[in-house]
């Protein structure tokens, strides 16, 4: 167990590698020049390589990244070019409201996904199996923004039931939580509806029905616990799915969170807030699959940690 | 013979001259306005985006701006409401008549949001700071014409030379070249004065934790949430502000800032007001009374690459310029703008209401096209960030230079890199972009956009236009510091850039776009606050709340 563990960390360790040095080639690739952002509109020449000497730019890339990697492994993240501040400083004070938000999203699409993915499974082939389906079709390839700014239309303005945008609050955390989280669930609908089928046709279900178990109690000790198996995996990635949407719905919201922040820093090309972001959610990411993975066999004895 | 213009404005009677023109105009202008000033209360404004910073020496956007100035204080500041220069900080100024001394003298009494006494000592670090490469001030280039500026920028020197402190209450700037612009820089964020102890204890986090001499003193800062400004203990300027407080709310799209202002939930929208609701909003009756229209220092253009072929040809770029319909494209913007045909904006000294430029003519294009052996026209690229409104505009340029057998490809890129790549000397063809001056003086469009230092990789030049000639000229007229010329020098302004269109035609001016501004019922103030172009959207130690 440790020694997997242990295995899975290092793993992480390395992905977080490549994730930082894939990230910095792409944003060294990019055609806009930083140090001119620093400088300002009315810089000289002169000045904007001033600028560029002094946070490095000039050098060559493999030289930029070491640098970067050496600060990194001393726990620097570097200080932002326009806001300038300590990114950590930027960063972390907006990881609760980030958390938080992923996990009213998580609530809000495990409880529709798997509720609806349920019925659609045990009515298949009906009219309400039909509509949920559909339903989930346009939850999932609908964008993120304009989930979020049709239900901020139309329950916020429109029928008055949540404040518009803000936070600190519960009433502030529904909306967003419900955009997020919608998209999730038309996916968890689609992987419950299919499994549940599949569990029903098993050997199992079928001798548990024939020794008369009531309905309720066969869904509830054997059908939903094997379906669930193959959603936890998908929790643990959904972080970093989620993060993609935060984007989006954090701004449409005013959602204070590190979604906001990346979308400010990307339209003004604050590079040490982005490798920051890109850092913490890839972490977040390994992370959650690890703690997916470690859950697995407590709910099936059947697997084993390698 | 030594003449000394001096201009001195005791700051009581400016305030009292302010006072009187508010309430007179807001009686008459505004029905419903006649109420005079009430002090206490708060209300807030609503952005969308969170501010980079605070501190005066880095803050270069009229968000950070206005907060700002709030904040902090120049020797100079502009009537609120208008483009005058009036002392602030400083009690009286004298410039030497060779136009290389400028001495002030400051009132005295002022006092930092610390309780500390500000001194001439803290104008000198405060500029200083700004021009210390360490700062990396965006700012630092407004000061080339200090003495001692080269030195220090490149690290020989740890203070500017030019700047002397005879006194506590006297400071004297020394130029190496008279430079007209000086009293508006003194009125720029970037020489409003700082206490060294704060700077000091905050470091490079100073902008986190502004302490300044302004009406505003920071309350608290949550990131991405809000600003809260409170009335500052130790007040410099009497009968202001009069708001108690003041909340700057971050994080609402432009759509949701009109909501909750026209719903009374918030005060004043901050950003710039969303297509989508400006119909809706300007047909809304009662809404007449809230909703402003403002002039900019603002100039939407295209600009033509003479580095690039065809554009190395003069006619090639004057029938570009006789090509554009500007009538449509202001139409496109739901005419948030007005066509022009010239570099300065309307509300800049040195405009030119007799400019004709070049108008609509097709044919005429056509014929220039002919002249220039392109008769079958040619293929070229149109360069913009891909934000609204921009590849509308493009989309219709694009149009209208089909019409006369350019070919164009559209290339909308996002912000950066489209600024990286105009920025290249051979970078763009074509580009489409905006300026907005930093100040009002008319050199502001020439030097950074158009002048020949800015001309080189990396500039904000994207015509990468350069005539020395002109250039000579340029500095001839950012030479005559003599206030009292400034009527000659605005004429040498507006000759100067009408000259390089028509002679030239580096770029076709296409509009000046208008600001928007919704406020809420209780919000109040003369209407020249919130229609001014200096403090966007207002300054806010003017505006009063209903109680």
């Amino acid at each position: 167990m440790s020694a997997y563990v242990l295995r899975r960390l290092i793993q992480a360790a390395l992905i977080l590698l490549g994730v930082s040095i894939l990230t910095f080639c792409l944003l060294y690739l990019l055609p806009a020049d930083p140090a001119r952002q620093v400088a300002g509109r009315t810089a000289s020449v002169d000045q904007v390589e001033r600028v560029r000497e002094q946070l490095g730019l000039n050098l060559p890339i493999w030289q930029q990244y070491g640098r970067y990697l050496w600060n990194l492994l001393h726990g620097d993240l570097g200080r932002s070019y326009l806001q300038r501040s300590e990114v950590t400083t930027l960063i972390f004070p907006r990881v609760p409201a980030t958390a938080l938000l992923m996990c009213g999203a998580i609530f809000f699409e495990l409880v529709l996904g798997l509720t609806f993915g349920l019925v659609a499974a045990l009515k298949r082939n009906s009219a309400l199996d039909q509509a949920i389906m559909a339903a989930t079709f346009i939850f999932i390839s609908m964008p993120a923004f304009l989930l979020g700014l049709l239900l901020l239309y139309f329950f916020a303005v429109h029928l008055g039931w949540f404040p518009i945008g803000g936070y600190g609050q519960f009433k502030n955390l529904i909306l967003p939580s419900l955009s997020l989280g919608l998209l999730g669930a038309g996916w968890y609908a689609q992987q419950m509806r299919s499994t549940v089928i599949e569990v029903l046709r098993q050997d199992y279900v079928r001798t548990a029905r024939a020794k008369g178990l009531n309905r309720l109690r066969i869904l509830g000790l054997h059908v939903v616990p094997n379906a669930l198996l193959p959603i936890i995996a998908m929790i643990g990635l959904d972080i970093g799915f989620f993060m993609g949407g935060a984007v989006l719905i954090e701004s449409v919201y005013g959602w204070p969170g590190i979604g906001q922040l990346t979308w400010q820093a990307i339209q003004q090309l604050d590079i040490p807030i982005i490798m920051g972001v890109m850092l913490i959610v890839a972490f977040a990411v390994a992370m959650g699959s690890l703690i997916a993975d470690l859950i697995a066999p407590l709910i099936d004895p059947r697997i084993k940690l390698r | 013979m030594s003449k000394r213009f001096t201009q001195r404005f005791t700051l009581g009677a400016t305030f009292a001259l302010a006072l009187l023109a508010s309430t007179a105009l807001a009686g008459i202008a505004t029905p419903g306005h006649a109420e005079k000033a009430k002090d206490g209360g708060s209300y807030s404004i609503v952005f969308k985006d969170d501010l980079n910073t605070l501190d005066p020496a880095i803050g270069y956007d009229f968000q950070n701006w206005t907060t700002i100035r709030a904040i902090f204080d120049g020797l100079m500041d502009y009537k609120h409401g208008t483009n005058d220069l009036v002392t602030d900080l400083a009690e009286s100024y004298e410039v030497s008549p060779d136009g290389l001394t400028y001495t002030f003298k400051l009132r005295k009494g002022i006092k930092f949001q610390n309780g500390r006494e500000m001194k001439a000592a803290d104008v000198k670090y405060s500029i200083d700071r700004v021009v210390d490469p360490k700062t990396q001030s965006p700012g630092a280039g407004y000061f080339t014409a200090l003495k001692g500026y080269d030195d220090m920028v490149n690290g020989k020197a740890a203070e500017l030379a030019g700047i002397e402190t005879p006194d506590d209450y006297t400071v004297i700037f020394h130029l190496t070249q008279p430079d007209a612009t000086m009293l508006h820089i003194m009125a720029l964020n970037f020489s409003y004065v700082v206490p060294k102890e704060e700077v000091e204890k905050y470091g490079a986090d100073f902008g986190q934790h502004p302490v300044g001499t302004g009406d505003y003193a920071m309350k608290e800062w949550v990131k991405g949430q809000h600003i809260v400004l409170e009335r500052t203990p130790y007040p410099n300027h009497p009968g202001r502000p009069h708001a108690d407080q003041v909340t700057i709310q971050f994080g609402l799209e432009p759509v949701v800032q009109v909501l909750k202002v026209q719903n009374n939930e918030a005060d004043l929208t901050g950003d710039i007001f969303p297509p989508a609701k400006f119909l809706e909003v300007t047909k809304n009756a009662a809404l007449k009374d809230r909703f402003y229209e403002a002039e900019q220092l603002n100039l939407n253009y295209m600009t033509m690459n003479a580095h690039v072929k065809p554009f190395d040809n003069l006619k090639v770029r004057q029938a570009v310029s006789y090509a554009i319909n500007k009538e449509r494209l202001v139409k496109i913007l739901n005419n948030r703008g007005t066509v022009t045909s010239q570099v300065l904006p309307p509300a800049m000294a040195g405009y030119d209401p007799n400019f004709k430029g070049y108008g609509y003519d097709p044919a005429k294009a056509k014929e220039l096209l002919k002249e220039a052996g392109l008769e079958k026209g040619f293929e070229t690229e149109l360069y913009f960030a891909n934000t609204d409104p921009w590849p509308r505009m493009g989309q219709s340029i694009q149009k209208d230079l089909a019409a006369i057998g350019i070919k164009v490809s559209l290339k909308g890129l996002d912000n950066a890199a489209f600024n990286g790549i105009a920025g290249k000397v051979d970078g763009t063809p074509m580009s489409l972009t905006e300026w907005y001056a930093d100040f009002p003086d008319p050199s502001n469009f020439y030097t950074p956009i158009l002048g020949c230092a800015s001309a080189a990789e990396g500039g904000y030049n994207y015509a990468h236009y350069c005539n020395k000639e002109i250039d000579k000229r340029a500095q001839a007229a950012n030479a005559i510091a003599d206030p009292a010329k400034t009527a000659e020098r605005n004429a040498a302004w507006s000759k100067l850039f009408g000259d390089i269109i028509m002679q030239d035609a580096p770029w076709v001016p296409l509009l000046n776009p208008n600001r928007y501004t919704l406020r809420s019922d209780r919000l109040e103030g003369d209407k020249s606050y919130f229609v001014d172009v200096i403090h966007q959207p207002v300054p806010y130690e003017d505006v009063w709340v209903k109680k």
